[in-house]
């Protein structure tokens, strides 16, 4: 009887295929060579600040981690669509959209050392932090994007949520919300298609996950998630039509690594898949396409490794040097110092706890 | 001006209006009918639907998109409709709303209000005559208010709007109607954090807040007892202060509340006397409150919260001990 909605018509948008070749029909126009090595560094970038966070981990030098390999494309793609103003709202995967918008990667470091201190970063980032509860951060999303509309700042809100994220109720109440407001929402789904043990097609009868947006009467659109320029133009699209209202971009990419560090997928997942995603991995087309034209070759490539590992390495350092200051957890808590809490700390430093 | 509990909010919150248009009033039915109980009753016309909106009907985005806007500058004050309902916002307020300030070391905050009605003795259905004081107050971060009368919450929640932190605030539904008061026109603000003395005494020391202030009043004066009785009204922060001060005069305390006994507000205060002010007492405390429970039914609930005659039992324990 609904099997047009559960078919629902919903496009899907691929601009470079897994070879490197362009559908130049679907380019944006402000889309050059350029543009495109710019975004080819920096999910480059993502890609080396997750191995090194990765190995941290592995060494005792940084605490749980949710790698991001495999997701490149999703994350650059939506972080160059983002103008100089317009904000973006995580979960806890997206280190290459804080990278890309130019967060200092010793915050980031910090943060993954365990510090709250890492999640305090210059306004021009433009980046709410990371949230830890899955899906809980889009009802803030939608109260962030009311408040542009309310200040009429004119920027959008980028927000960012997993393929599992969209069975939460906080999805879809923050979608409905942003639909009865026309607020400028763009609604990232990241589908990698796990939500640690717990594959896609368990996750939701659902055809797609765009379709979601359906029920809110919001606009979606789907993408292959591990093409950038796809992100890019769809995410740009959203974006330039926010005023209007929000949008879901649902990006299909795939986990190539653990959920988390806690975690081990080769006790639920099959090594043939991971494998038949390798071919589509994001950052390769993006290689073949730009060492067709000439503007990278291995020497290339070698030389922006070494930089950026240079980068890193500097910004694990000044991570390293940090030193926690535990009053810093009391004072942090209110505007005020309630005397309560005030003789709660004064009793720890007269214990000398933290000596 | 006479006013009640319900025009003594509206009037602060149309203070707040006037005063910031950072201010913005969400939530179920709180525009064109006003709010259930009438609270924000005309403030949509006066202030138009983009500061007075009625949200969908869904509790956590109402929380969760208030956090949102106290982030963006904005100082949302969100009406949830019944304490019972604001729980499908809990997982916001506890995440989120008590830690931002926190976990961004103070280069974020959340200025916001969360409103909603508490407590019973109006023959509500279920799920609308919770006390949630506890679970508020125990995570940290938030600030939890409530107020017994009309004059303070009007102060109170002008305190609230001028401040930088979440605040949940607790409006007793059976106190919204009960008795008018004397209560300023002009804005004017209660301290947060601060408890206040209803009655000075010598003999013994009343700890109670919300819908018991008017109960434990009565008893008091009906027995004639030389009574300090002290109104929390802020639940947290406590005014631990007062508290140990007036214990320490009196050397017997009661605490009495609405919500049930157990890990309560009484077990918080009789745990800091212990502490603080043991040797100086006279008698063990006393917590009057209601049973370990779920609230019941509209039908059983004159059995369920502590009513006079076990509050003056409870008094009497304490004197006679």
């Amino acid at each position: 009887m609904i099997s047009s909605a559960f078919n629902a018509d919903i496009k899907y948008l691929q601009v470079m295929d897994q070879n490197g070749k362009i559908d130049a029909s679907l380019l944006p126009k402000e889309i050059n060579d350029a543009r495109i090595l710019d975004m080819y560094r920096k999910m480059v970038l993502a890609r080396n600040l997750d191995a090194k966070t990765l190995s941290l981990q592995r060494q005792g030098r940084a605490v749980t981690y949710a790698p991001l390999i495999g997701e490149e494309a999703t994350q650059i793609g939506s972080a160059a669509a983002m103008r100089t103003n317009d904000i973006f709202v995580p979960n806890f995967r997206q280190h290459g959209v804080y990278a890309a918008r130019g967060a200092p990667l010793e915050a980031l470091m910090l943060y993954w050392r365990g510090f709250e201190e890492g999640s305090v970063m210059p306004k021009s980032v433009g980046g709410y932090p990371v949230i830890i509860p899955v899906g809980s951060q889009m009802p803030h999303a939608a109260g962030i994007a009311f408040a542009q509309k309310y200040l009429k700042t004119g920027a959008a809100v980028v927000s960012y949520v997993g393929d599992g994220g969209t069975s939460e109720g906080d999805f879809y109440e923050a979608l409905n919300f942003a639909g009865v407001w026309k607020a400028p929402l763009v609604a990232i789904i990241e589908n990698n298609q796990w939500a640690i043990s717990v594959p896609r097609s368990e996750q939701t009868a659902a055809t797609t996950l765009a379709q979601k947006a359906i029920a809110a009467g919001v606009n979606a659109i789907q993408v292959d998630g591990n093409d950038v320029l796809a992100v890019y133009k769809a995410a740009h699209d959203a974006i330039l039509n926010s005023l209007n209202g929000p949008t879901v971009i649902e990006c299909v990419t795939y986990r190539m690594s653990m959920h988390t560090t806690a975690d081990d997928p080769t006790k639920y997942r099959p090594d043939a898949e991971v494998e038949a995603w390798k071919p589509l991995d994001p950052i390769l087309r993006v290689r073949k396409y730009l060492s067709g034209k000439g503007l990278v070759t291995d020497d290339s490539d070698r030389k922006l490794n070494e930089e950026q590992l240079k980068l890193i390495d500097a910004a694990v350092e000044k991570a390293e040097q940090f030193k926690p200051n535990p009053e810093s957890m009391f004072t942090n808590i209110y505007s005020f110092m309630p005397q309560v809490l005030k003789d709660e700390l004064d009793a720890a430093k007269a214990a000398r706890f933290w000596v | 001006m006479q006013m009640n509990m319900v025009s003594a909010l509206n009037s602060a919150l149309d203070i707040a209006l006037k005063e910031n248009d950072k201010v913005v009033l969400l939530g179920e039915d709180i525009a064109k009918d006003g709010g259930v109980f009438r609270v924000t009753d005309g403030l949509s016309a006066k202030y138009g639907t983009d500061r007075v909106m009625d949200t969908p009907l869904a509790e956590s985005a109402i929380a969760g998109a208030s956090i949102g806007m106290a982030l963006s500058g904005l100082h949302p004050i969100a009406e949830m409709q019944f304490a019972g309902f604001m729980f499908e916002g809990f997982a916001q307020m506890i995440n989120h709303a008590s830690r931002y300030r926190a976990r961004t070391r103070s280069s974020m905050s959340v200025p916001m209000i969360v409103r909603t009605p508490v407590s019973g003795g109006v023959r509500t259905l279920e799920h609308h005559s919770d006390s949630p004081e506890v679970y508020y107050s125990h995570i940290g971060g938030l600030i939890v208010v409530e107020p017994s009368n009309p004059y303070d919450a009007k102060g109170l929640m002008l305190s609230a709007v001028r401040m930088q932190d979440p605040v949940v605030f607790l409006e007793p539904t059976k106190l919204y109607r009960l008795f008018k008061q004397d209560v300023p026109e002009e804005a004017y603000e209660v301290e947060i954090g601060k408890a206040s003395k209803v009655r000075e005494g010598n003999d013994l020391t009343v700890i109670t807040y919300g819908t018991m202030v008017p109960v434990v009043t009565d008893v008091v004066k009906q027995k004639k007892l030389d009574a300090e009785i002290i109104d929390l009204r802020t639940i947290n922060p406590l005014d631990e202060k007062t508290i140990l001060e007036s214990a320490k005069k009196t050397g017997r305390v009661a605490i009495v509340h609405e919500a049930s006994l157990s890990f309560g507000v009484g077990a918080e205060i009789s745990a800091r006397i212990a502490e603080k002010a043991m040797f100086e007492l006279k008698a063990p405390i006393i917590r009057i409150a209601s049973p370990s429970l779920p609230y019941p039914f509209p039908g059983y609930e004159n059995y369920y919260v502590p009513n006079e005659k076990k509050v003056a039992e409870g008094l009497d324990k304490l004197m006679n001990s």
